[in-house]
């Protein structure tokens, strides 16, 4: 079963080629950058693990028309990004959102620094106290 | 009949391994020197073994022999013969074979390089690497066999991946695999010193270069993948945190702290637990790479095609050799002496903090790969994290740990003089700061602060690793004796590679412009002050594929630059295109263009990018290796003497 | 052996155990099958012409009222083709109604498919752009839904349907969602 559908996402994929986009450009660079930045943290759900900008199947394709038009639309970042999780859920999402379930992803590094700064400073006070020449 | 004599092979090889590895560690536990004197004649056997079932399947590939099915699933007759040796290690089995090798090779050195170590020690080095061995021939022998036979033979094979036809990518999984398989060196010392209840600053000594040689593998093969990646695929980026190039870079950071600890250890005996525990770490690490890839636990462009029942058996080694190596840890390391005591500001306490930020920056890259898994194994839901997550926490960490690099090489051992030190980095600090200074006022965008920093501490840590090749000359040029050692200048090679990294990486990223187009022959496009004419595309033909071949004129205020030819290659035998981008290379820059899908009338959708710096990015992981080179070559480590008083050294070398 | 001074070395053992049992889990899950978030919703409003009739629009109406299957499909797809045959034997079973939707196809092809292999669907939505597959959550074909009364996605098949899945997973839901109150 998996193997099937990953011959199919092979499939849709067609290539190893990355995909370029075929939407015109905003007029505004604003929007442009907007557009660009949303692409880029956007899943391919289709794709091995590849942006919705970078790749080359039909459905990143059909994404980025959709993006497309919602940023003409006037929409915004939140409402696009909202729009593409409620179908998809949060898996379509590269940056995870800041949530219960994702505390420990954005704190945990941030912690786990503080702590070993505070061991360093534990075992540096500790070698302090002790004779220089230790044993071997 | 070759392919059953490398099959052949591999048992023998598997059979020598289990003796090599009963011989080494009951022989040492014994004290039985006729064992531990077979240990070294058993791993060379083993070796060769493994060298002619490499050999086997080589020569399968090379005369096309399709009845061999793995050859048949990945190569062809049309294939170009270079590409017939790397499609050997194209796809599961015979990565796992190419892995063994490597094994086999770095056991051959081991064999041949340990005479002047006790025999006890050596017996043990070599037969906890027997042990690695036994496992991964068995996990080959009963579930990867790449010796399959396929009867009735296929007439032509279905070939080898065309994004893998490549020569960057031939020889980047067999530099990585050298570096992965390397750490089972240092874990094998590692493990060694602890069954043997000593380890000291001569036990540093002797580990130092091999774990310098592996980590400088692992330098390489990670940058060629990333060259690779940036060159072939058409996107125009060089990293992307894929779970399997993480799996790479989790071993290279606590690698890197490895090396670093080593230099403690072997200076002043101190910090043995924890490079014991970082020697652990690493080949964990290289072994838990080797799972994600093979196990289809997470997703990734990476992964070979997946098999619960390998993922399984692959579980069950990284349960042994870890669950072992941390239980003889957790009974062994605490019974160790205490390394000599040190001041607050001293070089210790900087290369301490210096292995804490790789350890948690490498922590924090476990934490976000294995977080979509996490949240599954727990019903929380499904989660992707990607590059948005990893640059916000990785970067942050990493702030810190470059203005430590540039400072640690001059601060004293044991106790450091502020003063010195401060008087030593002055230059370094002004340079810097005016760096910083001189790009903000050039740039005024979003990303002046990114930009700021990153040049700031690139200055700072390039200017710093020059303070002692300038101290080295200056003393030469006024007539006065000077030494320079291979470690130090391998130190400041390194460290300058990591200037240049993070030079690269800054400019590239803040300054660099993409732009995606759809051009009609004719059409022009202006980026960062060059225009670029599309003049449209036409067929080229290549040894297995056919192409569509774009031509672009490249000028800058009106004159010529370059004639850029991007290329839509299809290789019929799989029916898959390939992007080959188009590069005008350049050390202050890149101009890179990418054909995507033809469009009505002649146009094409095209990807057109400013890559500034970015060259500086693989130079920077070359001059790691160099440096690496340099250091793993010092005279001491030729030295056979097995003893050293511990401090004997100058304090303010590396 | 001085216990407390022994903790912090086992404390990387711990850790390794609990990444053994996170693998050993992992081994058994399969992350490309992403979960569906449209499961206990009501099916997205939209509005398509008919594969056979052009002329014709249907609507999500079409979907309330009864326990139906909405099955995404197209010619190009190799794993259609193989669960075709099961749709269609399940379609004779006339338990309940299957509308198909024809994802991204040409409708030549997809017309052609159905004259080869039989027609399984009570009608079938022909979605050429592929914009009402992305409001259904669709990320690749094939992909059934199970739609109850109420016109709620109570259940999401990925992949190909087979006689398996037909009969274990599906028929005892649609017995259960047809023996509720409207």
């Amino acid at each position: 079963m998996r193997t099937l559908l990953i011959g199919l996402a092979l499939l849709l994929a067609a290539s190893a080629a990355y995909g370029i986009d075929s939407q015109p450009p905003f007029p505004d660079p604003a929007l442009q950058a907007r557009y660009t930045a949303l692409t880029h943290e956007l899943r391919c759900l289709v794709c091995q693990d590849e942006t919705v900008a970078d790749s080359n199947a039909d459905l990143a394709a059909d994404f980025r028309r959709q993006i497309h038009d919602m940023v003409a639309a006037g929409k915004s970042d939140a409402e696009i990004k909202d729009y593409m999780v409620q179908r998809y859920g949060d898996f379509v999402l590269y940056k995870p959102p800041v949530q219960s379930s994702t505390m420990l992803l954005w704190i945990g590094p941030f912690i786990l620094l503080i702590c070993a700064i505070g061991i360093v400073t534990l075992v540096v006070r500790r070698r302090a106290r002790q004779p220089e020449e230790g044993t071997p | 009949m070759i392919p059953e004599l490398g099959h052949l092979a591999l048992i023998l090889a598997l059979c020598l391994a289990a003796s090599q590895a009963w011989f080494g560690l009951v022989g040492a536990q014994r004290g039985n020197r006729i064992w531990m004197a077979s240990v070294r004649p058993a791993a060379v056997v083993q070796a060769l073994f493994v060298l002619m079932a490499f050999a086997a399947l080589v020569y399968s590939f090379l005369v096309s022999d399709f009845s061999v099915q793995y050859v048949a699933e990945n190569s062809n007759v049309a294939l170009p013969w270079p590409y017939k040796i790397t499609a050997v290690w194209g796809a599961h089995e015979g990565s796992l074979l190419l892995w063994v090798t490597v094994l086999a090779l770095w056991t051959l050195a081991v064999s041949f390089f340990s005479r002047h170590l006790p025999q006890e020690f050596a017996a043990r080095v070599l037969g906890v690497m027997g042990l690695i061995t036994l496992g991964f021939c068995l996990f080959m022998l009963t579930t990867s066999d790449p010796f399959t036979r396929l009867l009735p033979a296929a007439e032509q094979g279905r070939d080898l991946n065309p994004i893998l036809q490549d020569p960057a990518m031939a020889i980047h999984p067999p530099m990585l695999y050298t570096g992965y398989v390397g750490f089972s060196v240092a874990f094998a010392f590692a493990v060694a010193a602890l069954l043997g209840g000593r380890m000291d600053a001569v036990w540093a000594r002797w580990s130092r270069p091999w774990t310098l040689v592996a980590w400088l593998f692992l330098t390489f093969g990670i940058t060629l993948g990333s060259w690779w990646s940036y060159y072939v695929l058409g996107w125009g980026g060089w990293w992307f945190w894929d779970p399997v190039e993480n799996a790479s870079f989790m071993p290279w950071l606590v690698g890197t702290a490895l090396v670093h600890s080593l230099a403690v250890t072997e200076k002043r005996g101190a910090f043995k637990n924890w490079t014991a525990l970082l020697a652990i770490a690493a080949f964990s690490l290289s072994l838990l790479g080797t799972f994600l890839v093979r196990s289809g636990v997470l997703i990734s462009v990476h992964s070979f095609a997946s098999d619960p029942k390998r993922g399984i058996f692959i579980l069950a080694m990284i349960g042994v050799f870890v669950g072992a190596a941390l239980t003889l840890y957790a009974w062994r390391a605490p019974t160790l002496a205490r390394g000599g005591g040190f001041q607050p500001f001293s070089r210790e306490t900087l290369l301490l903090l210096n292995n804490i930020f790789l350890v948690v920056a490498a922590a924090s890259v476990l934490l976000g790969t294995l977080y979509p898994l996490l949240i599954d194994a727990f019903g929380l839901g499904q989660l992707s994290v990607g590059p948005p997550y990893f640059n916000a926490v990785f970067i942050p960490v990493m702030l810190p740990f470059f203005i430590l690099i540039g400072i640690g090489p001059f601060v004293r051992w044991k106790h450091g003089d502020a003063q010195v030190t401060a008087r030593t980095l002055r230059v370094a600090g002004v340079l810097a700061l005016l760096a910083a200074l001189l790009s903000l006022v050039m740039m005024h965008a979003a990303g002046a602060v990114g930009l700021m920093a990153g040049v700031l501490l690139a200055v700072w840590t390039g200017t710093s690793a020059l303070i002692e090749p300038y101290r080295y000359f200056r003393r030469r040029a006024e007539g006065r004796h000077a030494s320079f050692s291979r470690s130090t200048l391998g130190m400041c090679m390194a460290h300058m590679g990591a200037a240049l990294l993070v030079l690269g990486i800054s400019v590239t990223s803040v300054l660099g412009v993409e732009q995606d187009v759809v051009m009609k022959p004719g059409d022009t496009v202006h980026v960062a002050g060059y225009d670029f004419a599309f003049q449209g595309t036409h067929d080229e033909q290549g040894p297995n594929y056919s192409a569509r071949q774009g031509v672009f004129q490249v000028s800058k205020d009106g004159a010529a630059v370059a004639v850029m030819r991007p290329e839509k290659r299809d290789f019929a035998s799989v029916g898959n295109e390939t992007t080959e981008a188009a590069i005008d290379p350049g050390l202050s820059r890149d101009l890179y263009i990418a054909l995507g899908n033809p469009l009505d009338q002649g146009a094409w959708s095209v990807r057109v990018q400013y890559k500034p710096l970015v060259r500086f990015i693989w130079l920077g992981g070359l001059f790691m290796m160099l440096g690496g080179l340099l250091a793993a070559s010092d005279r001491r480590y030729r030295n056979k003497a097995t003893t050293i008083p511990v401090d004997a050294v100058e304090p303010e070398r590396a | 052996m001085n216990i407390r001074n022994s903790l912090p070395f086992v404390i990387p053992g711990l850790v390794l155990l609990f990444l053994i049992g996170l693998f050993a889990r992992g081994l058994f899950l399969d992350p490309t099958k992403v979960q569906s978030p449209l499961i206990g919703k009501p099916i997205p409003r939209f509005s398509l012409s008919e594969l056979h009739d052009p002329g014709k629009k249907l609507d999500q109406d079409l979907l309330v009222g009864k326990v139906s299957l909405f099955n995404v499909w197209g010619a190009w797809c190799g794993a259609c083709q193989d669960e075709h045959p099961v749709l269609v034997a399940f379609a004779k079973r006339k338990l309940l109604p299957i509308y198909g939707l024809d994802y991204h196809d040409d409708r030549q092809a997809a017309l052609a498919m159905l004259d080869k292999g039989g027609d399984p669907y009570a009608a079938i939505f022909n979605d050429v752009s592929g914009d009402v597959a992305i409001d259904w959550g669709v990320y690749g074909a094939p992909e059934t839904f199970l739609i109850d009364k109420h016109g709620v996605v109570r259940d999401k098949v990925i992949g190909a349907l087979t006689q398996d899945i037909v009969d274990k997973q599906l028929v005892p839901e649609i017995e259960k969602l047809q023996a509720e109150a409207q």
